[in-house]
């Protein structure tokens, strides 16, 4: 049995009152990858935020087990889009290396995941050879140079799993990270994740609005509209058809329907 | 050139100068990222009114103006944080306070006096001694708290929710940030005035963000940029007999238009 790494237990988050995720549980354990699917509007980023601790929420959100902020160096994010300047002043390299933890912080995040008897992957050598590292394996060390302006909206997300990747993540979170990203750069950004998620063992949740993708890459799918309608494995949920009738009913539909992507 | 240097208060101007200006611009590079551009001359305002405090009191106004400064950075980032006012917003609040405040005790002390004039515009070529020693210990003071920070400084300004998510204590930095950036601030008043602010801050950082480079290359290109301007300001006023703040803008102008128009040639 894979130790469980995430457990999300009765989340619910809501925006000036109104609730966006109502009750939402679900758990991911080393190694897994978790397709988290649902209509636009459905609280997928707002479930993501009340996660990392950038929105208040009720419920529990546990790491191995336990809460706080010793775990954030534990965990890696990368949003659906940035907004940054153009002419940002920053090559890849200055990106990914943001995401370089601090020793104390390394420290604290070792001692918990000793505790549960967890080993992570481990990068080896100094900071800047993690960081090459991070770059090469998100497919991105050509780029290390180059200004994060001037990359392509593909690129640009592969440095930003890099940048996630540099700490030695346990758990990775994905919101939509393709939006808008051509579909040579889709593939080579899910080999980057496949790669990340298998060779690392990292667990990942990841939200996509691509099912065919989920049907390649994801083991097990939470399938939510504000409350989770479905959580099981991606076989389950591609046979089940009143789960795929709460999927496609939405406004999903139409939105695959308008880029011409899969349907159920 | 080496007659102008053997005065002494031009070898202090010099050195003043030098300092702020390398203080000023590195300060300046993360203002410029988070889109604060106008944060200095929201504080410059604001320690108008903490001069005018200090001559009112009887107080060392250096004083008056250092804790108004800070005061005045920090509410600014209490209503942006707290009122949810957007930054340029927050300045323009900040701004007019400081001010209003400056005017309202200068009238009721019975008007402006000549020492208020110099803050207004500065004159670099007027640092004392104390000046030099108390404009050499913040700038250098301020450059060693940023550089040990630069790269948290650097996430937060990328993205607040991306550093916050990395362990990086956004809220306390902010505060720390603004705190400095209005020590800043306050020890280059002396040099361009209050008027002329923005200029050590945020020419050499468009300057040096258009050149295409990394970040810490665009940071040491900034202070080059940002100390070439204060040298090159000074001695044309020395020896046109001009204003010098107004010949330091000039000049950090011209460097920066030529930048630009470069970026656009090539």
């Amino acid at each position: 049995m894979p130790l469980t790494v995430l457990e999300v237990l009765d989340i619910s988050a809501g925006h000036a009152g109104r609730p966006a995720v109502e009750g939402v549980s679900f758990s991911v354990s080393k190694g897994e990858l978790l397709g988290i699917v649902g209509p636009n509007g459905a609280g997928k980023t707002t479930l993501f935020r009340s996660i990392l601790g950038l929105h208040p929420c009720t419920g529990t959100v546990r790491l191995f087990g336990r809460g706080g902020p010793d775990l954030a160096p534990l965990i890696g994010y990368v949003p659906q889009r940035l907004w940054f300047e153009p002419n940002f002043p920053a090559t890849v390299r200055d990106i990914v290396s943001m995401g370089l933890v601090s020793n104390r912080r390394e420290k604290a995040a070792e001692h918990i995941l000793h505790s549960v008897g967890h080993e992570r992957h481990r990068t080896p050598g100094n900071a800047s050879e993690r960081v090459d590292e991070a770059m090469c394996s998100a497919g991105v060390g050509h780029l290390a140079g180059r200004r994060i302006g001037e990359l392509s909206g593909g690129e640009q997300q592969r440095v930003f799993i890099a940048k996630a990747l540099v700490k030695d993540p346990v758990l990775l979170i994905l919101d939509e990270p393709v939006t808008g990203v051509d579909a040579d750069a889709q593939e080579r950004f899910y080999a980057a994740i496949q790669n990340a998620n298998k060779a690392r063992g990292i667990a990942t949740v990841w939200s996509s609005h691509d099912l065919d993708a989920i049907k390649r890459y994801a083991g097990r799918v939470v399938c939510m509209n504000r409350r989770l309608f479905f959580h099981g494995s991606k076989d389950e949920f591609f046979a089940d058809a009143e789960a795929l009738r709460t999927y496609s009913e939405s406004s999903m539909q139409a939105h695959m329907l308008e880029h011409g992507g899969a349907r159920p | 050139m080496i007659e102008a240097l053997e005065h002494g208060f031009m070898q202090r101007a010099l050195l003043a100068g030098v300092l702020v200006g390398s203080a000023c611009s590195l300060m300046g590079a993360f203002l410029v990222l988070r889109r604060q551009s106008l944060f200095g001359d929201g504080i410059a305002h604001v320690a108008f009114g903490g001069i005018a405090a200090g001559f009112f009191t009887g107080v060392f106004p250096l004083w008056t103006t250092f804790a108004a400064a800070i005061a005045g950075g920090i509410g600014l980032q209490k209503l942006r944080s707290y009122a949810g006012i957007s930054g340029e917003t927050a300045v323009a609040v900040v701004l007019v306070t400081g001010l209003a405040a400056g005017v309202l005790l200068i009238s009721y002390g019975g008007g402006f006096s000549t020492d208020l004039f110099g803050f207004l515009f500065g004159n670099i070529l007027l640092v004392g001694g104390e000046d030099l020693a108390i404009i050499s210990i913040t700038s250098i003071a301020v450059i060693a708290v940023i550089l040990p920070l630069r790269g948290q400084l650097l996430h937060a300004a990328f993205s607040e929710e991306q550093a916050r998510v990395s362990g990086v204590h956004v809220t306390a930095l902010n505060y720390l940030f603004v705190a400095i950036a209005a020590v800043t601030v306050v020890a280059s008043m002396r040099l361009v005035g209050m008027l002329l602010i923005s200029a050590l801050v945020v020419l050499p950082n468009v300057a040096a963000m258009s050149l295409g480079l990394g970040f810490a290359r665009t940071l040491a290109a900034s202070a080059a940029i940002s100390a070439t301007s204060v040298v090159t300001g000074v001695l044309i006023s020395y020896y046109l007999d001009l204003a010098p703040s107004g010949a330091i803008v000039a000049v950090a102008l011209s460097i920066m238009g030529i930048m630009l128009a470069r970026r656009r040639l090539l």
